[in-house]
């Protein structure tokens, strides 16, 4: 019993520092937890909508512990990739997604895997939420065999069912996923495609044209989401209905894109989604990230509003989980890190063989002409 | 002898079909045969397309296969084929091309296919200046993960397009404009639904074994034309039709040299970093340049942004008389 009561006292006091608005269900003895929870969130500002996502949420358990893994899944990773950057294991361009991790993980809580997804390079959190492993995809930052893409993409070009990447063009993913959604429309398997874009891709032309295209008498199910830093980007598609998101609220992303999906199943039309989010890391490895901002802001951000802070904090304090089960979460995460980590840096190189294949797709063998004119490469499908 | 006189019949009746037309056939075709092409472009819907290449397809698919749109591109499970009005407005989508389209079987190692054709004129046109008559075959055939191909009659047209219609990667079709209403014989092989033409292969449109003429597109036929006149002369010229730039048929090439000893490489785009230039140093790294008993010569269009005036245009491209010189000046005759 003073367990008990010392433990909620400890809660009522994490609720008030917070400042995390929750409803106890019901309060039970220390073994049991809390089922599931309802929460408040903060209400999406609207252009062109009528409705708008719900602001009172419920999140179970299950759902709550499966959110938390995989987005210190995320982090994990990230921060490991970090760490090989700057070992010199992992080469070339990287862009990381700390701090973002409720974006990824909101948005597949309400889509589906037969659902399609295409972004920038900031991609190895939705190569994960999408179906990708830890394993290979580390091993694909570091250009092993074994990795997603064999070791032929890196970063920013990896791929999954119904996942088209990684682009490295600024605002070139925005067309092509106009043209899946598209390829749903066309297919009538009421399927959506969740399309995103940074800030520096907002200003581009390509995206208005993909705006005219995906609202000019299509109505295809193309749900258009972006993060920005500020302005409102969610009034830009002047015709296109918008939304704005808390991004570092998982409940929030989750909440606005099931509004969204809807939207887009119902066949009204295309629908852009502003997340504000927040990354920790520079915009890439060779960005050190202060120069545009201080470090007391991303020290704020982290300590106020922190993706998986927040939620382990709601868990937390409605009993829905226990520190010591969030603990061993993170020691099993950081285990798969750990042996991904290994396996990136110890799977070897892909052969030399394989050099060019892939140029075509279901083709016969082609010979390639390698660096010299003696140089006959073959190259298979 | 009802089966004789049945293809005694089939014997005299040639069909005369226009450029356009089998294009338009081909596209028909795959659009039946398979319901996951479809067809978007500038005009190509209502107005039965810039070039009317693609008259009658919006009335018989309807606006889910044919698609007026602005210049964009897209893709995913389905075989999209992307008409550009001109290959000058490709300029504004070919990041999409290079970077989204080209590239993604290799940079997915194989698991992300892009079966796309960006098909429409190429190369000059009669009148239309500088921007619309850009030759855009080398800047295309310098990237690996993309087929090029350039028809230049109308069986090469629709055997070509429905190959690159059902082929599983990205084919830049690259047609002319002034050869859309010429009419040429369709063999009744040519007629059927079946017929594609293998992509990577040239045709020997005319043998010979005093020298090699290796063209594409239009000027296959400028070639054709000289082979005519200097067949008077007694000098006979082997005319290859290359029909594919990239993969270019550089055996072919090397066979005919081999017999021939003499090359000359005839296109309607700029020399520098040319098709032309290509095969020059193919033919140089192959065993056919033991063979050769002159340096090659290439003919291609004036090295200048297109001009309007009509006696500047004719100039800036290779005229049958420019052809007809070279050779004579690689014979040394």
């Amino acid at each position: 019993k003073l367990k008990m009561l010392t433990n909620i006292s400890n809660v009522l006091r994490a609720c008030a520092q917070r400042n995390v608005a929750a409803v106890v269900m019901s309060a039970r003895t220390y073994a049991d937890f809390t089922p599931e929870a309802t929460f408040e969130i903060k209400k999406c500002d609207t252009f062109k909508l009528d409705e708008a996502p719900a602001t009172q949420v419920v999140l179970t358990r299950d759902e709550g512990l499966e959110y938390y893994r995989i987005m210190q899944t995320i982090r994990r990773m990230e921060l490991k990739a970090d760490q090989l950057y700057k070992q010199k294991i992992i080469r070339g361009f990287c862009h990381l997604y700390d701090g973002q991790e409720a974006c990824a993980v909101g948005i597949e809580a309400s889509i589906n895997l037969s659902d399609h997804l295409i972004t920038a390079y900031r991609a190895h959190g939705y190569t994960l939420t999408r179906g990708g492993t830890v394993k290979e995809i580390m091993a694909e930052l570091t250009g092993r065999r074994g990795g997603i893409a064999k070791g032929k993409g890196g970063s920013m070009h990896m791929y999954t069912k119904h996942f088209y990447g990684g682009n490295g063009i600024v605002g070139a993913q925005v067309p092509l996923g106009a043209g899946v959604a598209l390829a749903c429309k066309y297919q009538g398997n009421n399927q959506l495609c969740v399309c995103l874009y940074g800030d520096g891709a907002a200003n581009q032309g390509q995206i208005f044209e993909t705006y005219n295209m995906a609202n000019n008498r299509y109505g295809m199910g193309t749900s258009v989401e972006r993060a920005a830093a500020s302005t409102d980007y969610f009034r830009r598609g002047e015709f296109i209905p918008g939304l704005r998101v808390d991004g570092m609220d998982l409940l929030c992303v989750r909440e606005a894109t099931r509004f969204a999906a809807d939207h887009c199943r119902s066949g009204k039309g295309p629908i852009l989604m502003e997340l504000q989010t927040y990354r920790y890391h520079g915009h890439s490895m060779s960005d050190p990230g202060v120069s545009y901002r201080t470090r007391e802001e991303i020290q704020e951000v982290r300590s106020k509003s922190d993706p998986i802070s927040m939620l382990k904090d709601r868990m937390l304090s409605n009993n829905m989980a226990s520190i010591e089960e969030l603990k061993e979460i993170d020691v099993e995460v950081r285990k798969e890190i750990e042996d991904a980590a290994l396996f990136a840096t110890t799977d070897p190189e892909p052969p030399l063989e394989e050099l060019c294949n892939h140029i075509y797709y279901n083709d016969a063998a082609v010979e390639v002409r390698g660096t010299n004119p003696w140089a006959k490469l073959k190259s298979v499908s | 002898m009802s089966f004789l006189r049945g293809s005694f019949i089939d014997a005299l009746v040639v069909l005369q079909m226009m450029v356009r037309d089998a294009l338009n056939q081909a596209m028909d075709e795959e659009l039946e045969r398979d319901e996951r092409v479809f067809l978007l472009g500038e005009e190509v819907a209502q107005y039965d397309g810039a070039y009317k290449v693609s008259r009658g397809l919006w009335k018989k698919y309807g606006d889910q296969r044919i698609i007026d749109t602005p210049i964009s591109e897209v893709r995913a499970g389905l075989r999209p084929i992307c008409e550009f009005m001109t290959f000058n407005f490709s300029m504004q989508a070919i990041d999409q091309v290079i970077n989204s389209a080209a590239k993604t079987c290799y940079m997915s190692a194989g698991f992300q296919a892009v079966p796309i054709v960006f098909r429409g004129p190429n190369g000059s046109s009669a009148g239309v200046a500088a921007q619309h008559s850009q030759c855009f075959a080398a800047w295309y055939a310098h990237c690996p993960g993309l087929k090029v191909v350039s028809p230049w009659n109308s069986e090469d047209a629709k055997g070509l397009l429905k190959a690159a219609i059902r082929d599983d990667n990205p084919v830049v079709f690259m047609e002319n404009e002034l050869m859309y209403g010429v009419p040429f014989e369709m063999s009744e092989e040519a007629l059927s639904k079946d017929f594609v033409l293998p992509i990577g292969k040239a045709k020997i449109e005319r043998p010979g074994n005093h020298v090699t003429l290796v063209s594409h597109s239009r000027c296959v036929g400028h070639c054709l034309d000289a082979a005519a006149v200097l067949a008077k002369e007694g000098i006979e010229c082997e005319v290859i039709n290359l029909r594919s730039i990239r993969p270019m048929d550089t055996d072919a090439i090397e066979a005919s040299v081999m017999k021939t000893n003499h090359l000359v490489t005839v296109e309607g785009g700029w020399p520098q970093f040319g098709v032309g230039a290509e095969i020059c140093a193919k033919i140089m790294e192959g065993p056919a340049f033991n063979y050769l008993d002159a340096p090659v010569t290439r003919v291609t269009g004036v090295d200048i942004p297109m001009p309007y005036a009509k006696i500047l245009e004719d100039n800036s491209v290779p005229q049958i008389k420019d052809i007809i010189f070279s050779i004579k000046k690689t014979l040394n005759v």
